[in-house]
């Protein structure tokens, strides 16, 4: 095997090059079809082995093992038994119907096999020695009846509540997972996470080829599940904590780790939407897939100049995907026509798609995760984020930063053009932004709201624009009922009466 | 004691392994001193009927089900035990 050696573990998200490399050179995988998990895994589960999900109670375990099961049927027709010891057939279908699978149908076409090993001590009396054959019988009666490939065992360890004779148990368990990979089969057990230990009762210590850790943690009222790869035999994997969501369509795990600055940089430019602006950044506008930071003061246009951004998108027949954390789309709608821009026709024709959330109402990471999982689906050449300094307020800066960075790469690596709003506190620097992300942006349009006399005036500048020639003039626009315009160059100076 | 008509005593094992093989000569003998002349013991041979480890919720290997009377018992193990083979099939009341 000319694969990396074991243990050699990816710090950043690989390249589709690199995953089909790594899938070519290392041990055959499955895929489970969970959006995200094949990233991280470089393909999947080891194919033909067992795997070990553990964590604690409402982690997620049992879901992970039906999705991969449900979607192994669906996506890649390899039947599946599940072997359920906690949850019946009743529960389990329950379970997943909220996620749009039918379970009784997959059995129905014999895709799916359920069967609930109920063990109840009390109703037992132990007599003498024993193994559990009966257990490989039904299971291997499960496997050949629908030509199973995967296999699930959820969860395996509440057999130790069951039987009083550990060291019988473990010797079944040991021979247990030697029969699995003797039958072949794809196989994923549930664990219950143990204190100080991966499981209750190590069933690390069986299953050597790929573990996976769940968890759910609350910080500040705010909930996030994350996995992690704990280990996986043979082959490179990422070592991160990853970040996951359950939601009506599944799991879906954020694959991204740290920087990958290996994205594609175009020479393309793009119209910021107000000529005046291009006019000011080398006269062509902002870099295709560049990421872009428009800051300021409350009302000094902000939103305006991202809603030019959003129209000229539109307009040149690109679609835009814009997440509002301040407004409702038809509030957003409303004031952008009373300057001009009419955005419901865009909508209409499926080029503008407006996401507005509270940003409080996730976590930072849950955030991300919606984010990716929108810009997978809708698949925009623009993106606009309204604002970003919201998001300090649903986690601490470090986290937002290390969020944007992330969410950074990602649009970038996919090519998209990336508007970020941020709003300025009064008293605070200019330049500064809650987030401090100065370094991720490629272009920072500066917005400013001063008093002159007795009026205030809006003035705008480029702080810094990498890769092109750029306009250091602070400029006065104004919002007037036909967007935003900017006044002549050199117009500051003079006085208007 | 519950001595009642007919006692129905089913066995599962699977194929003829060591175990099993102790497990019924341990209930034929059990069967003999307790129960003489009323009671019926089926083999179920799991691997000719695999199709019952499920229905009947068997998992370890021996196990013996008392069908009859109800309720329903199971032990598991070769029986040699005697004492908690009787106690399981209720021949006994437990000693704490």
């Amino acid at each position: 095997m000319s694969a990396p050696s074991a243990g050699v573990r990816l710090n950043k998200a690989p390249s589709p090059k690199q995953l089909e490399k790594v899938a070519v050179d290392s041990l055959p995988k499955a895929l489970t079809g969970i959006s995200g998990l094949d990233e991280i895994t470089l393909g999947g589960l080891p194919r033909g082995r067992p795997t070990l999900v553990c964590g604690s109670a409402g982690s997620g375990k049992t879901l992970l093992a039906m999705e991969f099961l449900l979607r192994g049927a669906l996506e890649f027709d390899e039947p599946g038994v599940f072997m359920a010891f906690e949850e019946n057939e009743e529960d389990l279908a329950q379970n997943v119907r909220s996620l749009g699978f039918r379970v009784e149908d997959l059995i129905a076409q014999k895709k799916l096999a359920v069967d609930y090993v109920h063990v109840e001590r009390s109703e037992i009396e132990e007599t003498g020695e024993y193994d559990l054959e009966g257990l490989f019988v039904r299971l291997g009666m499960a496997i050949d009846e629908i030509g199973a490939k995967r296999v699930v065992l959820d969860t395996l360890e509440s057999l130790f509540s069951g039987f009083s004779n550990p060291a019988v148990l473990r010797a079944e368990l040991r021979r247990l997972f030697r029969w699995l990979k003797d039958r072949g089969v794809t196989a994923v057990i549930t664990g219950e996470r143990g204190d100080g230990a991966l499981t209750r009762q190590g069933l690390e210590e069986y299953v050597s080829d790929c573990v996976i850790l769940l968890d759910h943690r609350v910080i500040d009222q705010v909930s996030t599940r994350r996995l992690r790869v704990v280990k996986y035999r043979g082959t490179s994997h990422g070592t991160n904590e990853y970040p996951f969501l359950i939601d009506e369509r599944g799991i879906s795990v954020l694959p991204l780790t740290s920087l990958g600055l290996d994205h594609p940089a175009s020479d393309e430019r793009i119209s910021a939407g107000v000529p005046g602006l291009d006019s000011m950044l080398g006269g062509k506008g902002y870099y295709r897939g560049s990421s872009i930071l428009v800051s300021g003061t409350a009302g000094s246009g902000k939103s305006s100049l991202a809603a030019h951004f959003a129209d000229a998108a539109c307009r040149r027949g690109e679609r835009c995907l814009m997440f509002a954390f301040e407004e409702s789309p038809a509030q957003i709608m409303r004031n952008m026509r009373s300057i001009g821009i009419d955005l419901a026709p865009w909508i209409k024709k499926g080029l503008l798609r407006i996401e507005a959330s509270r940003p409080t109402l996730f976590g930072l990471e849950m955030h991300l995760v919606h984010i990716h999982k929108l810009v997978k689906e809708f698949d925009p050449k623009a993106v606009i984020i309204d604002p970003i300094s919201n998001f300090t307020s649903s986690g601490s800066l470090e986290q937002a930063e290390a969020m944007l960075m992330r969410l950074i790469d990602f649009l970038k690596a996919r090519g998209v053009t990336t508007l970020f709003v941020s709003l300025t506190g009064g008293g605070q620097a200019l330049e500064r932004t809650e987030t401090g992300i100065s370094s991720l942006i490629d272009t920072w349009v500066l917005l400013r709201d001063t008093e002159v006399g007795s009026e205030r005036r809006r003035r705008l500048h480029v702080l810094k624009s990498r890769g092109m020639p750029h306009s250091n003039e602070v400029r006065e626009f104004l919002i007037t009922p036909k967007g935003i315009t900017l006044a002549k160059a050199g117009r500051m100076q003079k006085r208007r009466r | 004691m519950t001595t009642s008509d007919k006692w129905l005593l089913r066995l599962y094992t699977a194929g003829q392994t060591p175990k099993s093989l102790t497990a019924l000569e341990n209930l034929k003998r059990l069967c003999d001193e307790h129960l003489a002349g009323k009671y019926r013991i089926e083999v179920v041979d799991l691997l000719k009927n695999p199709r019952l480890a499920k229905d009947d919720q068997i998992v370890a290997i021996p196990t013996l089900v008392r069908q009859l009377p109800s309720p329903m018992r199971k032990i598991i193990g070769d029986l040699s035990d005697t004492e908690r083979a009787l106690v399981g099939l209720q021949l006994k009341k437990a000693t704490s």
